[in-house]
């Protein structure tokens, strides 16, 4: 790529040469304090330490708060807010034409648990190869406060009254259909939400990160389960991740007790410190059965909830298509031949 | 289907003077009714008539008159034969093949006065008329002494009437039985399956018919002779394909399916790279039309030539993609093979009803560029010419074809190849974005045509991106909501569109001296268009002739009008949709414009046309 001077001297660059302000969007618009504003900082210091080359990195949304939130990161980055609950159907067709770019899609639950469901999962049922981020506040803040479908049983909430619907569980979504990466998290746990951002870019195939992120207008009162005070007191992480990128050595010789690695379809590893010793997020079954557990138990469990790098193929593989990206081929090799149209027109 | 059958005398002997007289009027100039129930096999049959007549140089049009199903319901395939060269349709058969015992009684009752009936002789047969000839064939019986495999019966019993027609019209064996072989790419087991029942078939008829009735085909000349037969949906695959195609989406529908269907044939034929057996191309079955445009956008957005094919109520679905890729001004192509509407409607009958839908197609202030194709060739020239337009344009083009253009085999002009290089359009490289600095401007019109500058995603230089948007944006594509920058984007967007009325494929036209009236017409009505102005001639009505082959229109129509003293827009729905867009493009020429619009669920025919604008004039 072209290379920009843009840090001073002296300042902490990263592998490619830039220091984290080229990493930075416009200024938000958000409320103050709004969760997504949150996760935009972590996606912007994952993808500064990672060395991400953003002009290779297209930002994908659908519409509401979460989905304007690509404006406000990754300023070299494309980045197309299209529709309502489309968001997948848009990033699936930018991908397929052009197999090189990182996609990061952006959406609300909203956007993916209500008016989008239906592209939601069939991006996770085709393996589209992007890092699918749910901005989950129980809300619709740009309409100003009426319940979505993840809003819990029994909610209240000035503008809207009260929930009389059971939520639905973007994980338990994303799981049902085949996501080969499932995950939660919490905006107000930064550290967890960079160390699942950083597994999930190295992730073959679709990886779906449900990150509750607080409504401070609308739905951060203390009793609901999408507010800040809520996601701290009850926050129960499943495990710790540690992230290590390809290039670094491998210092763990045997695995410690409590700790699994997941090597990625990347070369990368992940380390995964089980908080909970019975845990084990390679097993299916099991993580329908622990997200079932706590939804009775109303916990708020968080972490890597589910992870096969080899279950399936993701979309890329399973179009068979040209190592170079579509969009590159030269007409050449676009537009057949005059000798292969009269071979055609002869078979008529 | 309405013909005079209650006024012909109630026992008009069949070799009627009438019909003597004029016996070579009957060579290879009358139409075959097939009626047969569907999910039979019947279509293999049909084709392979078609084709046989085809090569005997003799012009020929099929069109299928198929119900919305899959096994058991009544289906028609009437072939007309025109030794003039007519390839619309026409409003009656004079040939009967009668092969379903659930129409048997309506489809003998239809018969022109002094046609043929060939039946299967168990079916029920009403009162016979005293003005047809009816040949009985014993179709179980011949199926059953060609003692076939159990499995390959019923489809291959079709064969039968094939045989008996190649006797009583004198079709050649040799052009069925190559027919055949092409159907079945040649392989000889089906091959000689289907082209032994022909033979048994045509023996048993030479033995046991008595051939008394006027209707035979004779092998011709100058008219066929470097032509094709195929349908309008292979051809549009084809022309996308050699228009460098490289992501399809869709979802199916009828009409449009075969669309998809040629691409999934071809694509891997004439689109795979030699070395690496991998594809230069991706074909995605969507979860439905949303997503189907939704992944052309995207695609589109990327920099691939992307396409969907639809119908009617896919189309309705992709209206809000139809806006965005406007407003954001995203290269993208749909084919609407249009078919009966509103709502499910007649998802197998044929209609132009989509034109006012298509052309505003989304909410606010939306025009797109629409493409009318009248014949195969032209739906290959429209498949890659629709991705140059998208990308000039940066917009969405919609391909409005037809369920009978689409889906019906036509005689046509050979496919040309594309007569220049691909046209990508405005699209700036990491070198020029750097030697612009921070000049450029995504919606900035710096040529004056409306049409600004992109960039595709993973152009490697930072500035190159830019964030694309459904709201309001200004020229360098930031968020908005000033009134004069929504004025002045909405206002330039109307300029892209002058700039449109320039590029588009601009009308056919053809002036007749002193004609006072012209028609206007669209698409796939147009054999039946040239047939009706000759019916007119003959009734000494001189016409003028303008085919529409794009929206937005060029000032070439107005002139058009203004030569005459009136114009009847020709087309298949009931509202006279093409009219009401010309009265708002053109409405000082308002009180000359007549419309003459139907929609039963069969193509126009030229009797009708005729008529119609004889009734107007």
């Amino acid at each position: 790529m072209v290379t920009i001077e843009v840090s001073p001297r002296g300042a902490k660059v990263n592998a490619l040469g830039l220091d984290k302000k080229a990493y930075q969007g416009a200024p938000s618009t958000l409320c103050k304090g709004c969760g997504h504003d949150s996760i935009s900082q972590r996606i912007m210091n994952v993808a500064w330490e990672l060395g991400l080359d953003q002009t290779q990195v297209v930002k994908m949304s659908g519409i509401g708060c979460s989905s304007k939130s690509p404006a406000y990161f990754l300023g070299w980055s494309h980045a197309f807010n299209g529709l309502h609950g489309r968001m997948p159907a848009l990033a699936t067709g930018a991908v397929v034409a052009n197999r090189n770019l990182t996609v990061i899609g952006v959406s609300g639950d909203g956007d993916t648990a209500s008016i989008g469901t239906g592209q939601f999962k069939h991006a996770i049922r085709r393996n589209v190869p992007m890092v699918y981020i749910v901005e989950n506040n129980g809300v619709y803040g740009l309409t100003k406060g009426q319940f979505s479908a993840t809003a819990d049983l029994g909610q209240k909430l000035k503008y809207a009254g009260v929930n009389n619907l059971p939520p639905l569980d973007i994980c338990m979504e994303a799981l049902a259909a085949n996501a080969t990466f499932v995950a939660r998290s919490f905006a107000g746990d930064p550290k967890q939400v960079e160390s699942l951002l950083k597994a999930a870019f190295s992730h073959r195939g679709i990886a779906v990160l449900d990150i509750i992120s607080p409504c401070v207008t609308f739905n951060n009162h203390d009793d609901s389960t999408k507010s800040y005070s809520w996601g701290r007191a009850q926050e129960t992480p499943l495990n710790e991740l540690n992230f290590i990128p390809d290039y670094a050595e491998i210092t763990i010789d045997s695995q410690y007790e409590g700790e699994l690695q997941v090597e990625m379809h990347d070369g990368t590893k992940i380390v995964l410190k089980k908080l909970d010793p019975d845990y084990d997020p390679t097993d299916k079954l099991n993580a329908f059965r622990t997200l079932e557990e706590a939804r009775q138990k109303q916990q708020f469990i968080t972490g890597l909830i589910y992870v096969n790098e080899h279950e399936r193929p993701d979309l890329h593989e399973l179009l068979h298509f040209s190592d170079t990206p579509l969009v590159h081929l030269p007409e050449a090799v676009l537009r057949p031949s005059r000798e292969t149209l009269q071979q055609v027109l002869a078979s008529l | 289907m309405s013909i005079a059958l209650q006024e012909a005398p109630a026992q008009q002997k069949v070799e009627s003077p009438a019909i003597a007289r004029t016996a070579d009027r009957w060579v290879n100039n009358f139409a075959i009714n097939i009626a047969t129930v569907n999910g039979s096999g019947s279509q293999t049959s049909n084709g392979v008539l078609l084709r046989a007549l085809f090569k005997m140089g003799i012009p020929v049009n099929g069109k299928n008159m198929f119900p919305s199903n899959i096994q058991g319901l009544p289906t028609w395939y009437i072939i007309r034969l025109s030794k003039d060269g007519y390839l619309g349709r026409k409003e009656s058969y004079e040939v009967a093949v009668c092969m379903n015992g659930r129409t048997v009684a309506e489809d003998m009752a239809n018969v022109a006065p002094g046609g043929i009936v060939i039946y299967d002789d168990s079916l029920p047969i009403p009162a016979r008329r005293g003005d047809v000839t009816y040949y009985p064939v014993p179709v179980g019986q011949l199926v059953k002494e060609a003692n076939l495999p159990y499995e390959l019966r019923d489809y291959i019993a079709n064969m039968v009437y094939v045989g008996a027609l190649a006797y009583l019209l004198g079709i050649e064996l040799k052009e069925i039985e190559d027919a055949i072989s092409w159907n079945f790419s040649g392989r000889p087991k089906p091959t000689q399956l289907n082209m032994d029942m022909v033979r048994r078939a045509y023996a048993w008829a030479e033995r046991n018919l008595v051939k008394s009735d006027p209707f035979r085909v004779e092998r011709m000349s100058g008219f066929n002779e470097g032509k094709i037969l195929v349908d309008g949906n292979t051809a549009a695959a084809l022309g996308a394909i050699f228009g460098g195609v490289t992501v399809v989406s869709w979802y199916p529908i009828t009409p449009a399916s075969s669309v998809a269907d040629a691409l999934n044939k071809y694509l891997p034929q004439l689109r795979t790279e030699p070395e690496t057996g991998k594809a230069t191309f991706a074909i995605i079955q969507a979860e439905d039309e949303l997503a189907a445009l939704g992944m052309v956008v995207g695609a589109g957005w990327a920099g691939a030539r992307a396409m969907t094919a639809t119908s009617g109520p896919g189309l309705d679905l992709m209206a809000e993609f139809a806006g965005l890729a406007y407003f954001a001004e995203v290269p993208a192509v749909i084919w609407d093979i249009q078919r009966i509407g509103p709502s499910t409607g007649l998802p197998t009958r044929t209609s132009q009803g989509d034109i006012a839908a298509a052309y505003y197609l989304s909410h606010g202030d939306t025009r797109h560029v629409l493409l009318f194709p009248a014949d195969p060739k032209e739906c290959f020239e429209f498949g890659w010419l629709a991705f140059d337009l998208a990308e000039r344009l940066q917009t969405l083009v919609i391909v409005l074809s037809d369920l009978d253009l689409g889906m019906n085999s036509w005689i046509s002009d050979p496919f040309e190849y594309p007569d220049r290089p691909m046209d990508r359009g405005k699209v700036l490289t990491a070198e020029q974005v750097r030697e612009l600095g921070g000049s450029w401007g995504r919606y900035k019109d710096v040529d004056g045509d409306g049409i600004a500058y992109r960039t595709l995603p993973g152009t490697p230089h930072p500035l190159a991106a830019y964030f694309t948007r459904g709201t309001g944006h200004d020229e360098y594509a930031r968020y908005s909501e000033r009134p004069e920058h929504w004025e002045a984007n909405l206002n330039r967007l109307a300029r892209k569109f002058e700039t449109a009325r320039r590029l588009v494929p601009g009308p056919i036209v053809e002036r007749v001296e002193g004609a006072r009236y012209g028609i206007i017409t669209i698409g796939s009505n147009h054999p039946a268009v040239e047939e009706a102005r000759d019916l007119l001639r003959a009734a000494g009505v001189e016409t003028s002739y303008m085919r529409l082959r794009a929206l937005p229109i060029n000032e070439e129509v107005r002139r058009f009008i203004e030569e005459h003293d009136r114009i009847f827009v020709v087309e298949n729905n009931r509202d006279g949709q093409l009219n009401l867009i010309l009265l708002s493009e053109e409405p000082c020429c308002g009180e000359k414009l007549v419309s003459i619009a139907r929609c039963n669920g069969w193509p126009l025919s030229a009797e009708w046309i005729a008529d119609a604008i004889q009734k107007q004039m």
